[in-house]
């Protein structure tokens, strides 16, 4: 018998059905790979199975669970089935843990819940245990730790040693790895497959990147609309992919857009020697404040036309290297040259320098109409164009993202996230600048939203001669957009060089490091694609 | 812990100095000496010198100040202009008063207000939660003063459970009775004054509370097996009190001298009406008193605050 067997499951929010009777079921110690873009309905499934809905869902259908059938439980016996038969991993670790309780209660409280006699003693004992096991030894993470002590992957580890410390049959893990650095990925999802293996657990993995299951999971279910479109043994999947969208998705994860935009001689962007130091908070009273420097010596630069990409872990200086950029931060030592001329605090330099940033959601004014939003760079010129000019410019802007003109009356809530993506670009392109920064410009984007996002990116390098430097944590995307790649490491660059030669013959070690950490589509399933 | 304790003693030794200055540059600007002042405007100059040379001010400004300073250190604030008696001894007596009131109100406030806010939350969009909410947004929009009358009028001649108004001559006495009796007198007060402060405390540790309820941890919590009730009280809860402690520290600076209506209307010889006295008789050494002492009580508040900052959230301790 399955360890959870779901059959017929819809579930509606309200009026909304976001759930249409679908089936999927887990043996013990299996690992199923739940795949889908935003809005598939992957992570209401999850809760659906844990019965964390929200308050106006209704479910229909049937969650069995080790024997239980989970949608006829009273809260009471639900409350005993969490963390007890079902242990859940969460998205975001920086927010899953209680900032105020140390870490050592927070394991301790899954003990302690469920097994009331247990004495305080006991229950830390053995949340040091699991605590061991999640690797997190106890001199480096004694149990008196805050979580605001830890980084993220460490705190994702203490997050899993509080789902598997009463040893459940089943973990669900929602997208457990999306929030971290490719090999802080690594060593979670590594992790997660060894505690699989020894405890003999049933292991729903959600994700919306096949290559994180693609090596990992021995069936696969993918979901599109609250649909299961496809559901199989991994290889058999792959190998068939009979279903269009299954196959969508593939060729979106490795999507390569045409490029070819002419790249000139003349640098554009010129960054020399740069360093940016960081106050630290005083230790005393009176004592000088220190200084922590975030970007150290510097030094590259990028022709006309070129794509550079520069990758690195966080905290590797790569905001504050683009702030620098930006002229939105002054630099302690050298200098920022575009075109020739500095870029601090210098209006007829700063109007040839646009940024696109990560968020779609939290980039725009919600007050303000797509009209205003995107023609607010305008107030880098001396002249901004009026009337029909103006609208002319808004329209041609528009269109040439892929949008309408009659969009520019609409509020930003109106778009989805790959639009507001869109008119960030056209907010970008519009008083046509020479170089666009893309801070992370695709990160958020699910893969086919971000296929169509470099699509359009490479096609208007073209069209409009711009310049790209690519910031991201995403390997795969640098290596299919950039001409050139920097990888950065603790405020200084380790490695440089054209894209394919640093990604396929990496010399430096973290280079080395950071591509093997990243999750990789097998080979021959490529080919398919 | 005792890193973040001794930060924040020195940054309050820091504030307390500086207000004492400021205080005192303010006061002593202010055109028009208080020795003249004193003997009206048909007094001889030996007269004023001597009056001067008698009060102190015959002196740099900067020795006035070290005086005015040294001495409050030791509890001696001068003495009035006009009553010619210590000014300590005139705050101590409104101070028995004023404190007691304060404290009354705030725990009052604060019984009132938590409850009231965590069953709101807890009970988002019910019937209950709406009726906390109409409550408290008449509490806001009642002026106390009025409220009081009411109070007056119900409680006390009405009903006779209470008195009109006024303090024990005795004060707080020795017996129980003494004590039960001034207690009696600043029931109807500290509640007038205490309802406006506990329907703002519910309303802000309702919206505290809802924000907190909605954080990633308490899903996580959930996640673990714990009960709804378990999760609040648990988790919900500590993370939630930091606004609300902010607002509890300026509630408390409030009431200790705002109260000067409710004051009035009991006939309470508290801090709000000898202020309002000093400065209608232009008794400035009395202000000026009065004034560091709140300044003080204000400082004293904060840094209590801070300090149950520190003990709720760990990230504070640290710095970080």
């Amino acid at each position: 018998m399955s360890l959870l067997q779901i059959s017929d499951l819809s579930l509606s929010i309200g009026h909304t059905q976001v759930l249409h009777n679908i089936s999927m079921d887990i043996n013990a110690g299996e690992i199923l790979g739940v795949i889908g873009e935003s809005g598939s309905g992957k992570s209401m499934t999850a809760f659906a199975s844990m019965q964390l809905l929200p308050e106006r869902a209704t479910c229909s259908g049937k969650i069995m669970l080790s024997g239980k059938d989970v949608l006829s439980l009273s809260e009471r016996d639900l409350c005993r089935m969490r963390g007890n038969d079902v242990g859940m991993v969460f998205q975001e670790p920086m927010t899953a843990l209680n900032p105020v309780k140390n870490i050592g209660d927070q394991v301790a409280e899954t003990i302690r819940i469920h097994e009331p006699n247990v004495s305080k003693k006991d229950a830390l004992q053995r949340a040091r245990e699991a605590l061991n096991r999640c690797e997190l030894s106890e001199d480096r993470f004694p149990l008196t730790r805050y979580p605001h002590e830890m980084s993220g992957g460490q705190r994702q580890r203490v997050v899993i040693a509080m789902a598997i410390a009463r040893h459940p049959k089943l973990l669900i893990a929602d997208e457990p790895t999306t929030a971290l650095d490719v090999t802080t990925q690594a060593e979670i999802l590594e992790l997660l497959i060894k505690l699989v293996r020894e405890d003999g657990m049933g292991l729903m993995m959600i994700t919306h990147d096949l290559a994180v299951v693609a090596d990992m999971a021995d069936r696969i279910v993918i979901m599109k609309e609250g649909h299961i479109v496809e559901q199989g043994e991994t290889k058999a999947l792959f190998a068939s992919m009979s279903h269009p969208y299954t196959k969508a998705l593939f060729q979106a994860s490795s999507h390569q857009p045409e490029r070819n935009a002419e790249i000139k001689e003349t640098p554009l962007l010129e960054v020399k020697n740069v360093s940016r130091d960081y106050s630290l908070p005083r230790k005393k009273l009176f004592a000088p404040a220190g200084h922590f420097r975030a970007v150290n010596g510097v030094s590259f630069e990028i022709k006309r036309g070129e794509s550079l990409g520069l990758v690195g872990e966080s905290g590797c200086g790569k905001s504050t290297l683009t702030r620098a950029i930006l002229g939105l931060e002054a630099v302690q030592e050298g200098e920022v040259l575009l075109d020739g001329a500095p870029v601090l605090n210098n209006r007829s330099v700063r109007r040839k320098l646009q940024v696109v940033f990560q968020d779609p959601y939290g980039s725009f004014n919600p007050r303000w109409k797509v009209r205003r939003l995107i023609s607010e760079p305008f107030y880098l010129l001396d002249h901004p164009p009026k009337g029909i000019e103006l609208e002319k410019a808004l329209d041609e802007a528009l269109i040439s993202v892929g949008l309408s003109p009659s969009d520019k009356d609409k509020y930003i809530h109106e778009f989805s996230g790959g639009q507001r993506q869109r008119i960030a670009i056209a907010r970008a392109i519009i008083i046509r600048p020479d170089l666009i920064l893309l801070d992370e410009a695709v990160s958020a984007l699910d893969v086919s939203v971000r296929a169509q996002v470099l699509d359009l990116l490479a096609e208007l390098s073209k069209s409009y001669g711009l310049t790209y430097l690519f910031i991201s944590h995403d390997l795969s995307v640098v290596r299919n957009i950039t001409d050139r790649v920097l990888v950065m490491k603790g405020g200084e660059i380790v490695e440089q060089g054209e894209t394919h030669q640093v990604f396929d013959q990496p010399s430096h070690p973290y280079t080395k490091k950071l591509i093997n950490a990243a999750p990789k589509l097998p080979e021959d399933l490529k080919d398919i694609a | 812990m005792l890193r973040y304790f001794i930060k924040k003693i020195q940054s309050l030794a820091l504030s307390l100095l500086v207000a004492s200055l400021v205080i005192f540059v303010a006061v002593e600007v202010v055109p028009g000496d208080p020795a003249s002042f004193m003997l009206g405007i048909n007094a001889q100059p030996e007269t004023i010198a001597a009056l001067r040379e008698q009060l102190g001010l015959n002196v740099s400004l900067w020795e006035r100040y070290f005086t005015w300073l040294t001495g409050m250190l030791q509890g001696d604030f001068g003495t009035s202009y006009t009553y010619r008696t210590p000014v300590a001894e005139m705050i101590q007596d409104r101070m028995v008063i004023s404190l007691p009131l304060a404290v009354y109100a705030l725990v009052l406030s604060t019984l009132i207000a938590f409850p009231a806010g965590i069953l709101a939350a807890t009970k988002r969009g019910s019937a209950t939660d709406t009726s906390v909410m109409g409550v408290t947004q008449l509490g806001i929009a009642i002026p106390n003063f009025w409220f009081a009358m009411l109070m007056v009028v119900v409680f006390a001649i009405n009903l006779r459970w209470f008195s009109a108004g006024g303090f024990p001559r005795g004060g707080w006495g020795d017996s129980f009775a003494d004590y039960m009796a001034a207690m009696k007198a600043l029931t109807l007060p500290a509640i007038a004054l205490a309802l406006p402060q506990a329907s703002i405390l519910a309303r802000v540790m309702r919206s505290s509370l809802l924000d907190t309820l909605t954080e990633d941890y308490i899903r996580t919590a959930r996640a673990k097996g714990l009960s709804k009730r378990q999760t609040l009280w648990r988790h919900a809860l500590r993370n939630a009190l930091i606004p609300v402690l902010t607002i509890i520290g300026l509630q408390f600076a409030f009431l200790l001298a705002g109260g000067i209506i409710i004051e009035k209307i009991f006939f309470l010889p508290g801090l709000g009406q000898l202020i309002f006295q000093a400065i209608t008789q232009r008794d400035l050494i009395v202000v000026e008193s009065v004034v560091m002492l709140l300044v003080f009580a204000v400082i004293i508040v904060n840094f209590t605050v801070d300090l149950a900052y520190g003990l709720a959230d760990p990230r504070l301790r640290s710095g970080k």
